[in-house]
Protein backbone atom coordinates (compact mmCIF):
# COMPACT_ATOMS: atom_id res chain seq x y z
CA UNK A 1 0.00 0.00 0.00
CA UNK A 2 1.13 3.09 -0.89
CA UNK A 3 1.26 6.24 1.60
CA UNK A 4 0.26 9.81 1.05
CA UNK A 5 3.30 12.50 1.16
CA UNK A 6 2.97 15.87 2.51
CA UNK A 7 6.26 18.09 1.99
CA UNK A 8 6.25 21.27 3.49
CA UNK A 9 8.40 23.34 2.18
CA UNK A 10 9.74 25.97 4.95
CA UNK A 11 10.60 24.93 8.28
CA UNK A 12 9.96 28.19 10.20
CA UNK A 13 6.87 29.16 12.47
CA UNK A 14 4.71 28.38 10.05
CA UNK A 15 6.09 24.82 8.68
CA UNK A 16 6.71 23.70 12.30
CA UNK A 17 3.10 24.46 13.05
CA UNK A 18 1.51 22.99 10.01
CA UNK A 19 3.45 19.93 10.64
CA UNK A 20 2.05 19.52 13.93
CA UNK A 21 -1.51 20.41 13.06
CA UNK A 22 -1.86 17.85 10.33
CA UNK A 23 -0.89 15.18 12.52
CA UNK A 24 -3.54 17.30 15.15
CA UNK A 25 -5.91 16.78 12.08
CA UNK A 26 -5.28 12.99 11.60
CA UNK A 27 -3.25 13.06 8.70
CA UNK A 28 -1.95 9.84 8.33
CA UNK A 29 0.69 9.89 5.61
CA UNK A 30 4.04 11.36 5.39
CA UNK A 31 5.60 14.41 6.08
CA UNK A 32 8.78 15.59 5.39
CA UNK A 33 9.70 19.49 6.29
CA UNK A 34 12.20 20.50 4.54
CA UNK A 35 14.52 24.20 5.92
CA UNK A 36 17.94 26.12 4.64
CA UNK A 37 18.64 26.31 7.86
CA UNK A 38 20.54 23.64 9.77
CA UNK A 39 18.53 23.80 13.30
CA UNK A 40 15.34 22.18 13.79
CA UNK A 41 12.32 25.45 13.75
CA UNK A 42 13.09 27.96 16.63
CA UNK A 43 11.17 30.60 17.75
CA UNK A 44 12.81 34.27 16.18
CA UNK A 45 11.15 36.99 17.89
CA UNK A 46 13.60 36.04 20.69
CA UNK A 47 16.62 36.14 17.96
CA UNK A 48 16.79 39.82 19.05
CA UNK A 49 15.95 39.78 22.23
CA UNK A 50 17.11 37.18 24.30
CA UNK A 51 19.31 35.22 22.27
CA UNK A 52 21.70 38.36 21.13
CA UNK A 53 21.56 38.99 25.03
CA UNK A 54 22.82 35.86 25.64
CA UNK A 55 19.51 35.05 28.29
CA UNK A 56 18.66 31.87 26.36
CA UNK A 57 20.78 29.31 24.16
CA UNK A 58 19.03 28.57 20.27
CA UNK A 59 18.38 24.85 22.16
CA UNK A 60 16.33 26.55 24.46
CA UNK A 61 14.53 28.35 21.66
CA UNK A 62 13.16 25.74 19.51
CA UNK A 63 9.77 25.57 19.07
CA UNK A 64 8.83 21.77 20.02
CA UNK A 65 11.66 19.35 21.09
CA UNK A 66 13.15 16.94 18.71
CA UNK A 67 11.67 13.94 20.46
CA UNK A 68 7.98 15.49 19.96
CA UNK A 69 8.87 15.05 15.99
CA UNK A 70 10.05 11.79 16.38
CA UNK A 71 6.81 10.36 18.31
CA UNK A 72 5.01 12.50 15.70
CA UNK A 73 6.56 10.90 13.02
CA UNK A 74 7.46 14.30 11.45
CA UNK A 75 10.48 13.98 8.99
CA UNK A 76 12.83 17.02 8.57
CA UNK A 77 15.56 17.25 5.50
CA UNK A 78 17.39 20.47 7.43
CA UNK A 79 19.99 22.17 5.11
CA UNK A 80 18.64 21.71 1.97
CA UNK A 81 16.94 24.25 -0.28
CA UNK A 82 14.35 23.25 -3.00
CA UNK A 83 15.68 24.43 -6.40
CA UNK A 84 12.00 23.94 -7.83
CA UNK A 85 8.68 22.53 -7.97
CA UNK A 86 6.97 20.54 -10.73
CA UNK A 87 3.67 20.73 -10.46
CA UNK A 88 2.93 18.29 -13.78
CA UNK A 89 5.05 15.14 -12.28
CA UNK A 90 4.29 16.55 -8.44
CA UNK A 91 7.53 16.52 -7.75
CA UNK A 92 10.66 18.98 -6.24
CA UNK A 93 14.03 19.00 -7.56
CA UNK A 94 16.33 19.94 -4.51
CA UNK A 95 19.45 21.71 -5.00
CA UNK A 96 21.43 19.18 -4.74
CA UNK A 97 19.96 17.39 -7.53
CA UNK A 98 17.54 14.97 -5.15
CA UNK A 99 13.88 14.28 -6.29
CA UNK A 100 10.95 14.34 -3.74
CA UNK A 101 7.86 13.26 -4.63
CA UNK A 102 4.85 14.41 -2.98
CA UNK A 103 0.75 14.14 -3.12
CA UNK A 104 0.52 17.35 -1.23
CA UNK A 105 2.75 20.31 -1.14
CA UNK A 106 2.69 23.35 1.89
CA UNK A 107 4.52 26.23 0.76
CA UNK A 108 6.21 28.00 4.25
CA UNK A 109 8.89 29.94 2.25
CA UNK A 110 9.11 32.81 4.68
CA UNK A 111 10.34 36.12 4.19
CA UNK A 112 14.16 37.38 3.74
CA UNK A 113 15.75 40.45 4.78
CA UNK A 114 15.84 43.23 2.28
CA UNK A 115 19.27 44.00 2.04
CA UNK A 116 20.46 47.89 1.48
CA UNK A 117 22.37 47.96 -2.35
CA UNK A 118 25.23 50.57 -1.85
CA UNK A 119 28.72 51.27 -2.00
CA UNK A 120 30.39 48.35 0.74
CA UNK A 121 27.16 46.42 1.39
CA UNK A 122 29.15 43.54 0.54
CA UNK A 123 31.89 44.12 3.22
CA UNK A 124 32.70 42.59 6.62
CA UNK A 125 31.22 44.04 9.23
CA UNK A 126 27.72 44.47 8.11
CA UNK A 127 25.05 42.17 9.21
CA UNK A 128 21.34 41.40 8.90
CA UNK A 129 19.35 39.58 11.63
CA UNK A 130 17.23 37.03 10.61
CA UNK A 131 18.80 33.50 11.36
CA UNK A 132 20.24 32.47 14.56
CA UNK A 133 23.89 32.26 12.66
CA UNK A 134 23.21 36.35 11.83
CA UNK A 135 22.74 36.49 16.01
CA UNK A 136 26.17 33.58 16.02
CA UNK A 137 27.88 35.72 14.06
CA UNK A 138 26.89 40.04 15.57
CA UNK A 139 27.58 37.69 18.90
CA UNK A 140 31.22 37.23 18.16
CA UNK A 141 32.10 40.52 17.26
CA UNK A 142 30.67 42.18 20.99
CA UNK A 143 34.18 41.85 23.29
CA UNK A 144 34.20 45.19 25.09
CA UNK A 145 32.28 48.31 24.34
CA UNK A 146 31.46 48.34 20.61
CA UNK A 147 30.66 51.24 18.51
CA UNK A 148 27.50 49.69 16.82
CA UNK A 149 25.31 51.63 14.17
CA UNK A 150 21.61 49.61 13.44
CA UNK A 151 20.62 50.90 10.23
CA UNK A 152 16.43 51.10 10.13
CA UNK A 153 13.95 52.23 13.07
CA UNK A 154 11.94 49.52 12.94
CA UNK A 155 10.51 46.88 14.82
CA UNK A 156 14.13 44.85 14.60
CA UNK A 157 16.10 47.69 14.68
CA UNK A 158 15.05 48.92 17.85
CA UNK A 159 14.65 45.69 19.66
CA UNK A 160 18.31 44.70 18.62
CA UNK A 161 19.56 48.82 19.80
CA UNK A 162 17.82 48.11 23.09
CA UNK A 163 19.86 44.64 23.88
CA UNK A 164 23.32 45.88 22.54
CA UNK A 165 22.56 48.95 24.61
CA UNK A 166 21.51 46.76 27.72
CA UNK A 167 24.86 44.86 26.70
CA UNK A 168 26.55 48.25 27.26
CA UNK A 169 27.74 49.06 23.99
CA UNK A 170 27.35 52.03 22.29
CA UNK A 171 24.53 52.14 19.89
CA UNK A 172 23.22 54.62 17.11
CA UNK A 173 20.08 53.65 14.52
CA UNK A 174 19.79 55.80 11.46
CA UNK A 175 16.00 56.18 10.33
CA UNK A 176 15.50 57.23 6.48
CA UNK A 177 12.13 58.84 7.76
CA UNK A 178 11.42 61.59 10.18
CA UNK A 179 10.47 59.07 12.63
CA UNK A 180 10.75 55.49 13.92
CA UNK A 181 8.57 53.07 13.17
CA UNK A 182 6.96 55.37 10.77
CA UNK A 183 5.39 52.97 8.85
CA UNK A 184 3.40 51.36 11.70
CA UNK A 185 2.54 53.31 14.31
CA UNK A 186 0.93 57.26 14.36
CA UNK A 187 3.69 59.61 16.03
CA UNK A 188 2.49 59.84 19.56
CA UNK A 189 3.56 56.60 19.60
CA UNK A 190 6.92 56.59 17.19
CA UNK A 191 7.93 60.18 19.71
CA UNK A 192 7.39 57.54 23.16
CA UNK A 193 9.58 55.30 21.68
CA UNK A 194 12.22 57.96 20.54
CA UNK A 195 11.97 59.60 23.79
CA UNK A 196 12.49 56.26 25.30
CA UNK A 197 15.35 54.91 23.52
CA UNK A 198 17.22 58.17 24.08
CA UNK A 199 16.55 58.08 27.49
CA UNK A 200 18.78 54.70 27.51
CA UNK A 201 21.39 56.18 26.05
CA UNK A 202 20.90 55.35 22.29
CA UNK A 203 21.35 58.08 19.93
CA UNK A 204 18.84 58.34 17.44
CA UNK A 205 19.68 59.93 13.77
CA UNK A 206 16.37 60.96 11.86
CA UNK A 207 15.54 62.03 8.34
CA UNK A 208 18.85 60.79 6.93
CA UNK A 209 19.85 58.49 4.44
CA UNK A 210 22.97 55.89 4.61
CA UNK A 211 25.07 56.48 1.41
CA UNK A 212 27.43 54.10 1.59
CA UNK A 213 29.33 51.95 4.14
CA UNK A 214 33.07 52.61 4.39
CA UNK A 215 35.46 49.99 4.23
CA UNK A 216 38.92 50.61 6.82
CA UNK A 217 41.49 51.87 5.67
CA UNK A 218 43.59 49.06 7.67
CA UNK A 219 41.47 46.88 6.42
CA UNK A 220 39.82 47.04 3.01
CA UNK A 221 37.47 44.22 3.13
CA UNK A 222 36.11 45.38 6.65
CA UNK A 223 33.84 48.33 6.75
CA UNK A 224 34.37 51.01 10.02
CA UNK A 225 32.44 53.60 9.37
CA UNK A 226 28.77 54.40 7.90
CA UNK A 227 28.33 57.73 5.44
CA UNK A 228 25.27 59.33 4.84
CA UNK A 229 24.08 60.89 1.73
CA UNK A 230 24.54 64.43 3.76
CA UNK A 231 28.11 64.02 4.47
CA UNK A 232 27.97 62.96 8.22
CA UNK A 233 30.42 59.63 8.94
CA UNK A 234 29.16 57.39 12.25
CA UNK A 235 31.96 55.07 13.52
CA UNK A 236 30.80 51.67 13.44
CA UNK A 237 32.74 48.60 14.84
CA UNK A 238 29.35 46.50 13.85
CA UNK A 239 26.83 47.24 11.14
CA UNK A 240 23.63 45.85 11.80
CA UNK A 241 21.16 46.68 8.79
CA UNK A 242 16.99 45.99 9.74
CA UNK A 243 15.20 47.77 6.78
CA UNK A 244 12.29 45.08 6.23
CA UNK A 245 11.83 41.38 4.47
CA UNK A 246 10.76 40.32 0.97
CA UNK A 247 8.45 37.51 0.84
CA UNK A 248 9.93 33.90 -0.59
CA UNK A 249 7.65 34.12 -3.93
CA UNK A 250 9.96 32.38 -6.28
CA UNK A 251 9.42 28.76 -6.32
CA UNK A 252 5.74 29.62 -6.60
CA UNK A 253 6.46 31.86 -9.28
CA UNK A 254 8.47 29.64 -11.31
CA UNK A 255 6.02 26.69 -11.20
CA UNK A 256 3.30 29.20 -12.45
CA UNK A 257 1.45 29.93 -9.14
CA UNK A 258 -0.22 33.78 -8.99
CA UNK A 259 2.21 35.70 -6.89
CA UNK A 260 1.13 39.44 -5.69
CA UNK A 261 3.44 40.88 -3.36
CA UNK A 262 3.60 37.42 -1.70
CA UNK A 263 2.42 33.68 -2.93
CA UNK A 264 -1.95 34.20 -3.38
CA UNK A 265 -3.94 32.29 -1.49
CA UNK A 266 -7.47 31.94 -0.57
CA UNK A 267 -9.18 32.45 3.26
CA UNK A 268 -7.86 28.53 3.91
CA UNK A 269 -4.71 28.96 2.71
CA UNK A 270 -5.30 27.59 -0.27
CA UNK A 271 -2.99 28.17 -3.93
CA UNK A 272 -5.25 27.67 -7.41
CA UNK A 273 -3.24 24.29 -7.36
CA UNK A 274 -6.11 21.73 -5.70
CA UNK A 275 -2.76 20.01 -4.11
CA UNK A 276 -1.08 23.15 -2.90
CA UNK A 277 -1.20 25.36 0.52
CA UNK A 278 1.17 28.26 1.71
CA UNK A 279 1.05 29.92 4.78
CA UNK A 280 3.17 32.68 6.61
CA UNK A 281 4.70 35.39 6.08
CA UNK A 282 5.22 34.73 2.00
CA UNK A 283 1.45 34.77 1.25
CA UNK A 284 -0.96 37.48 0.66
CA UNK A 285 -4.27 36.38 2.09
CA UNK A 286 -7.39 37.71 2.13
CA UNK A 287 -8.94 38.32 5.61
CA UNK A 288 -13.02 38.24 5.68
CA UNK A 289 -12.83 40.92 9.09
CA UNK A 290 -11.42 43.78 7.65
CA UNK A 291 -12.71 42.78 3.73
CA UNK A 292 -9.39 43.67 2.62
CA UNK A 293 -5.87 41.12 1.45
CA UNK A 294 -3.12 41.44 3.68
CA UNK A 295 0.51 40.06 4.09
CA UNK A 296 1.58 39.86 7.21
CA UNK A 297 4.82 39.34 8.90
CA UNK A 298 4.00 37.96 12.41
CA UNK A 299 4.19 34.21 14.57
CA UNK A 300 0.47 34.50 14.94
CA UNK A 301 -0.38 34.92 11.59
CA UNK A 302 2.13 32.18 10.91
CA UNK A 303 0.46 29.79 13.32
CA UNK A 304 -3.20 30.56 12.62
CA UNK A 305 -3.10 30.46 8.73
CA UNK A 306 -0.67 27.52 8.84
CA UNK A 307 -3.61 25.32 10.98
CA UNK A 308 -6.11 26.55 8.20
CA UNK A 309 -3.78 25.13 5.67
CA UNK A 310 -3.24 21.61 7.29
CA UNK A 311 -7.26 21.60 7.81
CA UNK A 312 -7.51 22.35 3.61
CA UNK A 313 -4.71 19.43 3.25
CA UNK A 314 -6.87 17.01 5.38
CA UNK A 315 -10.25 18.17 3.27
CA UNK A 316 -11.80 19.67 6.64
CA UNK A 317 -11.35 23.37 5.43
CA UNK A 318 -11.29 25.97 8.30
CA UNK A 319 -11.51 30.04 7.08
CA UNK A 320 -8.43 31.52 8.70
CA UNK A 321 -10.39 35.13 9.79
CA UNK A 322 -8.61 36.41 12.39
CA UNK A 323 -7.87 39.99 13.73
CA UNK A 324 -3.96 40.49 13.59
CA UNK A 325 -1.73 41.20 16.78
CA UNK A 326 1.86 41.84 17.44
CA UNK A 327 4.23 42.55 20.43
CA UNK A 328 7.19 43.45 20.58
CA UNK A 329 10.09 43.80 23.96
CA UNK A 330 12.01 46.85 24.16
CA UNK A 331 14.30 47.94 27.38
CA UNK A 332 11.48 47.52 29.93
CA UNK A 333 8.91 47.89 27.35
CA UNK A 334 6.10 45.66 26.35
CA UNK A 335 4.55 46.48 23.84
CA UNK A 336 1.24 44.74 22.37
CA UNK A 337 -0.81 45.85 19.20
CA UNK A 338 -4.26 44.49 18.80
CA UNK A 339 -5.85 44.69 15.36
CA UNK A 340 -4.39 46.31 12.29
CA UNK A 341 -4.24 50.13 12.46
CA UNK A 342 -4.58 50.59 8.28
CA UNK A 343 -5.87 53.39 6.87
CA UNK A 344 -6.92 55.09 10.59
CA UNK A 345 -7.67 58.74 10.27
CA UNK A 346 -8.07 59.01 14.39
CA UNK A 347 -5.89 58.45 17.61
CA UNK A 348 -7.57 58.40 21.22
CA UNK A 349 -4.62 58.24 23.75
CA UNK A 350 -4.98 57.02 27.42
CA UNK A 351 -2.53 57.78 29.60
CA UNK A 352 0.33 60.41 28.61
CA UNK A 353 2.78 58.96 26.21
CA UNK A 354 4.91 62.19 27.28
CA UNK A 355 5.91 60.93 30.67
CA UNK A 356 6.44 57.50 32.13
CA UNK A 357 6.15 54.07 30.18
CA UNK A 358 2.67 53.36 30.19
CA UNK A 359 0.00 54.67 27.56
CA UNK A 360 -2.55 53.02 24.98
CA UNK A 361 -2.88 54.58 21.43
CA UNK A 362 -6.78 53.52 20.18
CA UNK A 363 -7.04 53.80 16.27
CA UNK A 364 -10.03 54.80 15.05
CA UNK A 365 -11.06 54.11 11.57
CA UNK A 366 -14.50 56.94 10.52
CA UNK A 367 -15.43 56.32 14.34
CA UNK A 368 -14.79 52.48 14.25
CA UNK A 369 -12.19 51.25 16.52
CA UNK A 370 -9.69 49.16 14.56
CA UNK A 371 -6.47 48.96 16.79
CA UNK A 372 -4.59 49.70 19.84
CA UNK A 373 -1.03 49.78 21.01
CA UNK A 374 -0.42 49.01 24.43
CA UNK A 375 2.68 50.27 25.70
CA UNK A 376 3.19 48.24 29.24
CA UNK A 377 -1.10 47.97 29.26
CA UNK A 378 -1.52 44.25 29.01
CA UNK A 379 -5.04 44.68 30.20
CA UNK A 380 -6.03 47.22 27.70
CA UNK A 381 -4.83 44.82 25.29
CA UNK A 382 -6.81 42.11 26.15
CA UNK A 383 -9.80 44.33 26.52
CA UNK A 384 -9.09 45.51 22.79
CA UNK A 385 -8.92 42.14 21.38
CA UNK A 386 -12.35 41.02 22.86
CA UNK A 387 -14.14 44.62 21.61
CA UNK A 388 -12.44 44.24 17.92
CA UNK A 389 -13.90 40.61 18.14
CA UNK A 390 -17.14 41.81 19.15
CA UNK A 391 -16.95 45.10 17.12
CA UNK A 392 -17.50 46.99 19.52
CA UNK A 393 -15.98 50.97 19.77
CA UNK A 394 -16.68 52.57 23.14
CA UNK A 395 -17.07 56.20 23.32
CA UNK A 396 -13.86 58.24 23.14
CA UNK A 397 -14.39 60.02 25.84
CA UNK A 398 -14.20 56.39 28.13
CA UNK A 399 -11.51 55.88 25.50
CA UNK A 400 -9.47 58.47 26.72
CA UNK A 401 -10.87 58.31 30.56
CA UNK A 402 -7.87 56.55 32.94
CA UNK A 403 -10.74 56.28 35.97
CA UNK A 404 -13.28 54.23 33.94
CA UNK A 405 -12.27 50.45 34.33
CA UNK A 406 -11.37 49.62 30.37
CA UNK A 407 -13.94 46.07 31.60
CA UNK A 408 -16.91 47.76 31.59
CA UNK A 409 -16.08 48.97 27.58
CA UNK A 410 -17.55 45.50 27.26
CA UNK A 411 -20.80 45.50 29.08
CA UNK A 412 -24.13 46.11 28.01
CA UNK B 1 10.89 13.73 35.41
CA UNK B 2 7.33 15.62 36.73
CA UNK B 3 4.20 14.62 35.95
CA UNK B 4 1.80 17.16 35.49
CA UNK B 5 -1.79 16.47 34.30
CA UNK B 6 -3.71 18.48 32.15
CA UNK B 7 -7.71 17.99 32.34
CA UNK B 8 -9.30 20.00 29.35
CA UNK B 9 -12.92 21.59 29.63
CA UNK B 10 -14.48 18.41 28.62
CA UNK B 11 -13.08 16.19 31.57
CA UNK B 12 -10.38 14.61 29.15
CA UNK B 13 -7.42 13.87 30.75
CA UNK B 14 -3.96 14.07 29.34
CA UNK B 15 -0.32 13.33 31.30
CA UNK B 16 2.77 14.29 30.74
CA UNK B 17 6.51 14.21 31.87
CA UNK B 18 7.81 17.80 31.21
CA UNK B 19 11.25 18.58 32.54
CA UNK B 20 12.29 20.67 35.04
CA UNK B 21 12.87 23.89 33.73
CA UNK B 22 10.86 23.80 31.16
CA UNK B 23 7.31 25.10 31.89
CA UNK B 24 3.34 23.89 32.23
CA UNK B 25 3.00 25.50 28.72
CA UNK B 26 5.85 23.75 27.10
CA UNK B 27 4.46 20.41 28.16
CA UNK B 28 1.38 20.87 27.03
CA UNK B 29 2.56 22.04 23.31
CA UNK B 30 5.30 19.06 23.39
CA UNK B 31 2.52 16.31 23.76
CA UNK B 32 -0.36 17.94 21.96
CA UNK B 33 -2.34 18.94 24.51
CA UNK B 34 -5.19 20.64 22.71
CA UNK B 35 -6.81 23.82 24.44
CA UNK B 36 -3.78 25.56 24.90
CA UNK B 37 -2.71 27.68 22.37
CA UNK B 38 0.40 29.48 23.02
CA UNK B 39 0.20 31.79 20.29
CA UNK B 40 3.45 34.06 21.89
CA UNK B 41 5.27 30.93 22.07
CA UNK B 42 5.78 31.66 26.33
CA UNK B 43 6.92 35.35 26.60
CA UNK B 44 3.57 36.13 28.57
CA UNK B 45 2.58 38.41 25.36
CA UNK B 46 -1.08 36.79 24.40
CA UNK B 47 -2.62 35.03 27.62
CA UNK B 48 -3.75 31.76 25.59
CA UNK B 49 -2.60 29.17 27.51
CA UNK B 50 -4.48 30.10 30.96
CA UNK B 51 -4.59 27.33 33.11
CA UNK B 52 -6.22 27.24 36.58
CA UNK B 53 -3.41 25.51 38.89
CA UNK B 54 -4.73 22.91 41.55
CA UNK B 55 -4.84 24.83 44.79
CA UNK B 56 -3.12 22.09 46.93
CA UNK B 57 0.07 23.58 44.43
CA UNK B 58 -0.04 27.33 44.88
CA UNK B 59 2.65 27.53 47.33
CA UNK B 60 4.86 25.43 45.27
CA UNK B 61 4.16 27.36 41.79
CA UNK B 62 3.40 30.71 43.27
CA UNK B 63 0.71 33.45 42.22
CA UNK B 64 0.77 35.71 38.95
CA UNK B 65 2.35 39.15 39.47
CA UNK B 66 3.06 42.12 37.19
CA UNK B 67 2.21 41.17 33.55
CA UNK B 68 0.69 38.13 34.20
CA UNK B 69 -1.49 39.44 36.55
CA UNK B 70 -2.70 42.24 34.55
CA UNK B 71 -3.33 40.16 31.70
CA UNK B 72 -5.23 37.45 33.66
CA UNK B 73 -7.68 39.98 34.84
CA UNK B 74 -8.98 39.97 31.40
CA UNK B 75 -8.90 36.40 30.25
CA UNK B 76 -11.86 34.56 29.86
CA UNK B 77 -13.62 33.34 33.65
CA UNK B 78 -10.90 34.26 35.72
CA UNK B 79 -10.24 32.68 38.86
CA UNK B 80 -8.18 32.88 42.01
CA UNK B 81 -6.16 30.01 41.20
CA UNK B 82 -6.21 31.49 36.96
CA UNK B 83 -2.35 31.52 35.80
CA UNK B 84 -0.13 31.70 32.04
CA UNK B 85 1.05 28.22 32.09
CA UNK B 86 3.94 29.92 30.16
CA UNK B 87 5.08 31.81 33.14
CA UNK B 88 5.23 28.35 35.53
CA UNK B 89 8.12 26.67 35.78
CA UNK B 90 8.03 23.15 36.42
CA UNK B 91 10.43 21.87 39.66
CA UNK B 92 10.52 18.53 41.21
CA UNK B 93 7.61 19.94 43.70
CA UNK B 94 5.20 20.01 40.96
CA UNK B 95 5.46 16.40 40.57
CA UNK B 96 1.67 14.46 39.83
CA UNK B 97 0.03 18.58 39.90
CA UNK B 98 -3.61 18.93 37.74
CA UNK B 99 -3.84 22.02 35.93
CA UNK B 100 -7.28 22.49 34.01
CA UNK B 101 -7.84 24.04 30.80
CA UNK B 102 -10.67 26.51 30.62
CA UNK B 103 -13.31 25.88 27.61
CA UNK B 104 -12.07 29.44 25.56
CA UNK B 105 -8.89 30.88 25.36
CA UNK B 106 -10.19 34.18 23.87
Amino acid sequence: MTQSTCVIIGASHAGAHLAACLRQQKWAGRIIVIGDDDRLPYHRPPLSKALLAGKQSIDQLLIRPESFYQKQNIEFMLNRKVARINRTDKTLQLADGETLAYDKLALCTGARVRRLDICGAELKGVHYLRHYRDVENIKTNLDGQRNIVIVGGGYIGLETAASLRQLGHKVTVIEAAYRVLQRVTAPEVSTFFQRVHQEQGIQLVLDKQVAEFVAAKDDPTRSDRVLCTDGSLYPADLIIVGIGVRPNVELAEQAGLKTANGIWVNEFAQTEDPDIVAAGDCTNHPNALLNTRLRLESVPNAMEQAKSAAASICEQPIQYAAHPWFWSDQCDIKLQIAGFNNGYDEVVLRGDPGVGRSFVAWYLKQNKLIAADCINRPKEFMITKQLLAKQITPEKHLLSDESVDPKRFLEN
Amino acid sequence: MPLIKYIDHSGGEYEADVDVGKTVMDGAMDNMIDGILAECGGCCSCATCHVYVDEKFIPVTGTADGMEKEMLTAVNEPKDNSRLSCQIFVTEEMDGMTVRIPESQY
